[in-house]
C-alpha cells in the first residue's frame, strides 16, 4: 500500500472513530432517558400528582439538550460511509444500505415527528395522546439502534449474501438472515441494555448530587428508586447478553476474542485474565510472556467461548500462523489463497472486457476457489490480521470491570431507598455521581471492543480498511478530521454548559 | 407482487421514490428559508424567537427528510452514493458541517450558558439555511452539468480536480440553481411564517417577503430553465448502456415526457399562486400551494435527470463512467426487499400529517413563548 493511501486509511479511520466517539457520548444517554422520561411521565398520568409531572419535565428538558447534539454528530456517520469509504459504500451498499434507510423510514420519522409533541405539545395536545408521543420518542430512538445495530452486527458478521464477480460487490440473499443473524441481535440487546445503565447512572448520578446539596430531595429519591430499578434490571440483560456476545465472538471472531483476552498461544482450558499488565513488547510469533503481570481463572475462557471448561481456545499465534492439529487454517494461508482469488477476479475481469468467454470462465472457476479468502488476498504479512490487543485487552476489562461493580451500586440504593436511608448514606449518593462519568468510560470502552477488536477488518475477513475507504488526498480527511475535532470539541463543551446550568436550575424553574 | 417485477421497473421505481423524498425535502426547507430570515424579518428580539421557534417545531422533520435522502440514495443507488459522496467530497462535507451546525442551534440558542452566545447559533442557522442550501443546489445542479470523475475497473471513483466538488460552485447552472433554491425556500419559509404565526406585524412583514424572494428567485429559475432547455445532456442508449451527449437532451426529454413538463408548469404555477394569494390577496395558506408546487417542481428536475434513457450523474472524464438509474443500483433482491419496506411509507406520512395537524392547529403566539406551560423550553 502507498505511503499516502496509508495515510488516507488512518485518517479516515481516526476520522471515523472521532465521530464514532463523540456520537456514542450522546445517544446511549437518549436511548436510556427517553424510557425513564416515559416512565416518569407515565406516573404522572396515573397518579395525577404534579410532583411527578415537574419530574418529567425536569429530565426531558436533559433529554432535549443531549438529543440535538446526538442528532448533529449522528448525520455525519450515515454520510461518512459515502465521503470516506467509498469503495466500502459500493462493495457492500447493497447489503449495508437497506437497514440504513428503514432505520429513516421507521425510526428516525417516529422520533422526529413526535418529539416536538414531546416538547411543545403540553398544551397542544391531550394528556394521553403527550404520554403516547413521549413513548414514540422512545420507541424510535431504540428502532433507529435496532436497524444501525443490523448494519454494525453484519459488518461483524456478514451472512446472507454472495459476491457478484461482475458487479464487483456483495450483493444480499436474505433480509431476514441479516436482520436476525445472532451477531444483529446481541449488538441489539447488549447495546441497548447497557445504554439503559448508562441512563440509569445518569439519573442517580444528578440525583446523588441533589441529595449531596440537599437540594430537591423528593424528586431526587423518586427519581432514583425508578433509574436503580430499571438499572438493576438493565444490568442483568446486560450480563447475559455479553456473554451471549463473547460466546458468539468466539466462533465467528475469534481473532477479536484472543486479543480481547490477551491470548497468544491457543490452549485447553484456556484461563480468563482478570486482571492484566500487557507487555508492550510482544508481538506474534516470539517468545516473550504477553503479559507483565496477570491474575487468572483457569479454565473460564474456555468455558466463556465453548460452554466446556476444557475446552481448546485458539490464540493469535494459532490464527495468524496456522495450527494444523487443531485444523486451523492461518492467515498466512489465507493470504495466499485471497491473492489467487484477486488475481483470477481481475484475469476474468479482463476476459470479459475483451469476450473472452473461456479465459471468463476458467479465471471465474478458479476465483470460486478461493473467493472466501478474497479480503485476505490484499494483506500484505500475516501478522496485519492481528487488532491492536492493548487497547482492545484493557478496553475490553475495564467495560466488564465497571459493568460488574455498577449492579451493586444499584442494589444498594435500591435497598436504602426502599428502607427510606438513601439521604442518609451520603457517601452512596457520592458514589452514585462518580458513576455517572464511569458509565460513560464503560460505555465508550465497550464500542472500542466492538471496532477496534474487529480490525483491520471493515467488513470481518472481507473486505480490510485499506481497500474500503476512499481515494482521496490524505491532506483532505486530515483537515476534516481537526474540524471535526474542533467543533464537537466545542459543541460538547457548550453542551456541558448548558447542562450543568440546567442542573443548577432544577426543577422548580 | 412485488417480487415479479423486472429489474428495470424496480429501478425506475426507486428513483420515483428517492425522487418523492428529494422533492419533499425541497418542500421542507421552508425551515432553512425561515432561519435566513432572522436578520432581517423581525423588527424585536420577542419577533425574532416567534420564527426561530416557528420553524422549530419542524426543523427536525427537514433533517429527518434529508438523512432519508441520504439513506435511500444509499440502498437503491450505492454507486452513487459511493461515487457522489466519496468524489465530490468538499461540498458534501461543506454541506454536513451546516446542518451539523443547525442541529443544535435550535436547542441551544436560548439556553443559560451556552457558550457560544444566542447570536452565535443565529448565524449557525443562517449558514445552514443559505450556504447549506447553496450548495445542496449546486450538487443537484451536477445531475446536470457533470462532474470530473472516472471509474475504475472495480467502480472505485477517481475525482479529477483537487477541489473534490468544490468547483461545481465555479459553474453559472450549478450557482444559479442553488441561488433558485435559496431564494426558494426563502418564499417558503415567509409563506409558513403567514400560516404558523399570530403576530400582525410579523405576518404583513412576512407576506411582503414571500413577494420580493420570489421575485429574487425568478432570474435564477429562468437562468436554469434556459440552461436545461438549450444544454447539451446525457443520453444513455438503453440497449448498449453507451453514454453520449445529445444537443438539447433535457428539452427532448421534457417533450418525451408529458408529464414531466406538466408536474414543472403545474408546480411553477402553484408556488406562484401560492405567493400571489398570500401577499397580495392576504390568505393565510399560500405554503400549501407553495410547498406542494415545490415537490412537482423537484418531482419534475429529477425526473429530468435520471429517466428517459438519460444519465443521472454524469461523467465529464469518461463519459463511459457516468452513473444511471440502471448501472448505479442494487441488486434485484434488495430493491425488491426495500419496496416491501416501502409500503410503509403512507402510514409515516399519515402520522406525519396528524401530528402536524395536532400541532398547527393553533397559531403560536409571543405568551405562548412567554408564559405558556412549555416556555422554558423555546427556542
Amino acid at each position: 500500500m502507498g505511503n499516502d493511501i496509508l495515510m488516507t486509511v488512518n485518517w479516515s479511520r481516526a476520522q471515523f472513530a472521532l465521530t464514532a466517539m463523540y456520537h456514542w457520548i450522546f445517544v446511549p444517554l437518549t436511548l436510556g432517558l427517553s424510557f425513564l422520561v416515559a416512565f416518569f411521565e407515565s406516573i404522572y398520568v396515573k397518579t395525577g400528582d404534579e410532583s411527578w409531572k415537574k419530574l418529567t419535565k425536569f429530565w426531558m428538558t436533559l433529554f432535549g439538550i443531549n438529543f440535538a447534539i446526538g442528532v448533529a454528530t449522528g448525520i455525519i456517520m450515515e454520510f461518512q460511509f459515502g465521503t470516506n469509504w467509498s469503495n466500502y459504500s459500493w462493495m457492500v451498499g447493497d447489503i449495508f444500505g437497506a437497514p440504513l434507510a428503514v432505520e429513516g423510514i421507521f425510526a428516525f420519522f417516529l422520533e422526529a415527528t413526535f418529539f416536538a409533541v414531546m416538547f411543545f405539545g403540553w398544551e397542544r395536545a391531550s394528556k394521553r395522546f403527550h404520554l403516547f408521543s413521549t413513548w414514540m420518542v422512545a420507541i424510535g430512538s431504540n428502532l433507529s439502534a435496532v436497524w444501525i445495530l443490523v448494519a454494525n452486527g453484519w459488518m461483524q458478521n456478514p451472512v446472507a449474501m454472495a459476491f457478484n464477480p461482475d458487479k464487483a460487490r456483495f450483493e444480499m440473499q436474505n433480509f431476514f438472515d441479516v436482520a436476525l443473524s445472532p451477531t444483529a441481535v446481541q449488538k441489539f440487546t447488549h447495546t441497548t441494555s447497557s445504554s439503559f445503565l448508562l441512563a440509569s447512572l445518569f439519573v442517580m448520578g444528578i440525583s446523588g448530587l441533589f441529595l449531596l446539596q440537599n437540594r430537591h430531595k423528593e424528586m431526587a429519591k423518586r427519581s432514583m428508586v425508578v433509574a436503580s430499578v430499571l438499572g438493576l434490571v438493565s444490568s442483568g440483560f446486560a450480563a447475559f447478553n455479553g456473554d451471549e456476545s463473547a460466546f458468539h465472538i468466539a466462533h465467528r471472531q475469534p481473532m477479536k476474542l484472543a486479543a480481547m483476552e490477551g491470548l497468544y498461544t491457543g490452549t485447553e482450558k484456556a484461563p480468563i485474565v482478570a486482571m492484566g499488565i500487557i507487555n508492550p513488547d510482544k508481538k506474534p510469533g516470539d517468545n516473550l510472556p504477553a503479559f507483565k503481570q496477570e491474575v487468572i481463572v483457569p479454565g473460564m475462557l474456555s468455558l466463556l467461548a465453548n460452554r466446556d471448561p476444557n475446552s481448546f481456545v485458539p490464540g493469535i499465534n494459532d490464527l495468524v500462523y496456522g495450527n494444523p492439529t487443531r485444523k486451523i487454517v492461518g492467515a498466512q494461508e489465507r493470504i495466499a489463497s485471497g491473492k489467487i482469488a484477486v488475481a483470477e477476479l481481475a484475469k476474468y475481469k479482463e476476459a470479459k472486457k475483451a469476450g473472452d468467454q473461456a479465459g471468463a470462465q476458467a479465471a471465474l472457476a478458479l476465483f470460486n476457489q478461493h473467493k472466501d479468502n478474497l479480503g485476505y488476498g490484499y494483506l500484505n504479512r500475516p501478522e496485519e490480521a492481528v487488532p491492536p490487543v492493548a487497547l482492545t485487552f484493557y478496553a475490553f476489562h475495564i467495560m466488564v470491570g465497571l459493568g460488574t461493580f455498577f449492579p451493586i451500586v444499584f442494589l444498594c440504593v435500591l435497598f436504602c431507598s426502599v428502607r427510606g436511608t438513601l439521604e442518609n448514606h451520603r457517601w452512596l449518593s457520592a458514589i452514585c455521581f462518580a458513576c455517572l462519568f464511569l458509565g460513560y468510560v464503560a460505555s465508550q470502552a465497550g464500542w472500542v471492543v466492538a471496532e477496534v477488536g474487529r480490525q483491520p477488518w471493515a467488513i470481518e475477513g472481507l473486505l480490510p480498511v485499506g481497500v474500503a475507504s476512499t481515494a482521496i488526498a490524505a491532506g483532505s480527511v486530515k483537515t476534516t478530521f481537526f474540524i471535526f475535532l474542533f467543533l464537537f470539541t466545542g459543541l460538547l463543551i457548550a453542551e456541558i454548559g448548558i447542562m450543568v446550568k440546567q442542573i443548577k436550575i432544577g426543577p422548580e424553574a | 407482487m412485488i417480487g415479479n417485477l423486472d429489474i428495470t421497473v424496480l429501478q425506475q421505481l426507486w428513483w420515483l421514490i428517492a425522487s418523492v423524498v428529494g422533492s419533499l425535502f425541497l418542500m421542507l426547507t421552508f425551515v432553512q428559508g425561515g432561519q435566513t430570515l432572522i436578520f432581517t424579518l423581525p423588527a424585536s428580539e420577542e419577533e425574532k424567537s416567534l420564527i426561530v421557534n416557528a420553524m422549530g417545531r419542524k426543523w427536525e422533520l427537514t433533517f429527518t427528510t434529508l438523512v432519508l435522502f441520504g439513506g435511500a440514495l444509499f440502498a437503491a443507488f450505492p454507486l452513487f452514493y459511493a461515487t457522489s459522496f466519496g468524489g465530490a467530497y468538499w461540498v458534501w462535507m461543506l454541506i454536513l458541517f451546516t446542518f451539523v451546525l443547525q442541529a443544535v442551534s435550535y436547542e441551544y440558542r436560548k439556553k443559560p450558558n451556552n457558550v457560544l452566545g444566542a447570536r452565535t447559533y443565529e448565524i449557525f442557522m443562517f449558514l445552514n439555511g443559505s450556504v447549506g442550501i447553496l450548495l445542496i443546489g449546486a450538487a443537484v445542479g451536477t445531475f446536470f452539468t457533470g462532474s470530473r470523475f472516472s471509474l475504475g475497473t472495480y467502480n472505485q471513483v477517481t475525482w479529477g480536480t483537487p477541489y473534490h466538488g468544490l468547483e461545481a460552485a465555479l459553474n453559472y447552472f450549478n450557482v444559479a440553481f442553488g441561488l433558485f433554491l435559496v431564494f426558494l425556500a426563502r418564499t417558503l419559509g415567509a409563506l409558513y411564517l403567514v400560516n404558523h404565526v399570530n403576530h400582525e406585524a410579523l405576518v404583513a412583514r412576512a407576506r411582503k417577503a414571500s413577494l420580493i424572494n420570489l421575485a429574487l428567485s425568478l432570474p435564477f429559475l429562468l437562468t436554469v430553465l434556459y440552461g436545461l432547455l438549450t444544454m447539451p445532456g446525457f443520453a444513455v442508449d438503453p440497449a448498449t448502456g453507451v453514454v453520449s451527449l445529445e444537443q438539447g437532451k433535457y428539452l427532448h426529454n421534457l417533450l418525451g415526457m408529458p408529464i414531466v413538463l406538466v408536474l414543472l408548469l403545474v408546480g411553477l404555477v402553484s408556488v406562484v399562486w401560492g405567493v400571489v394569494a398570500t401577499a397580495l390577496l392576504n390568505k393565510n395558506r399560500g405554503i400549501w400551494f407553495g410547498g406542494l408546487g415545490t415537490v412537482l417542481v423537484g418531482l419534475a428536475v429529477f425526473s429530468l435527470a435520471g429517466y428517459h434513457g438519460t444519465a443521472f450523474y454524469p461523467s465529464l472524464t469518461d463519459l463511459q463512467s457516468s452513473l444511471t438509474i440502471y448501472n448505479a443500483s442494487s441488486s434485484k433482491f434488495t430493491l425488491t426487499v426495500m419496496s416491501y419496506v416501502a409500503l410503509g411509507v403512507p402510514f409515516v406520512l399519515a402520522y406525519v400529517a396528524y401530528v402536524w395537524r395536532v400541532m398547527d392547529s393553533k397559531q403560536l403566539t409571543l405568551a405562548e413563548l412567554t408564559t405558556g406551560e412549555d416556555a422554558r423550553k423555546m427556542y
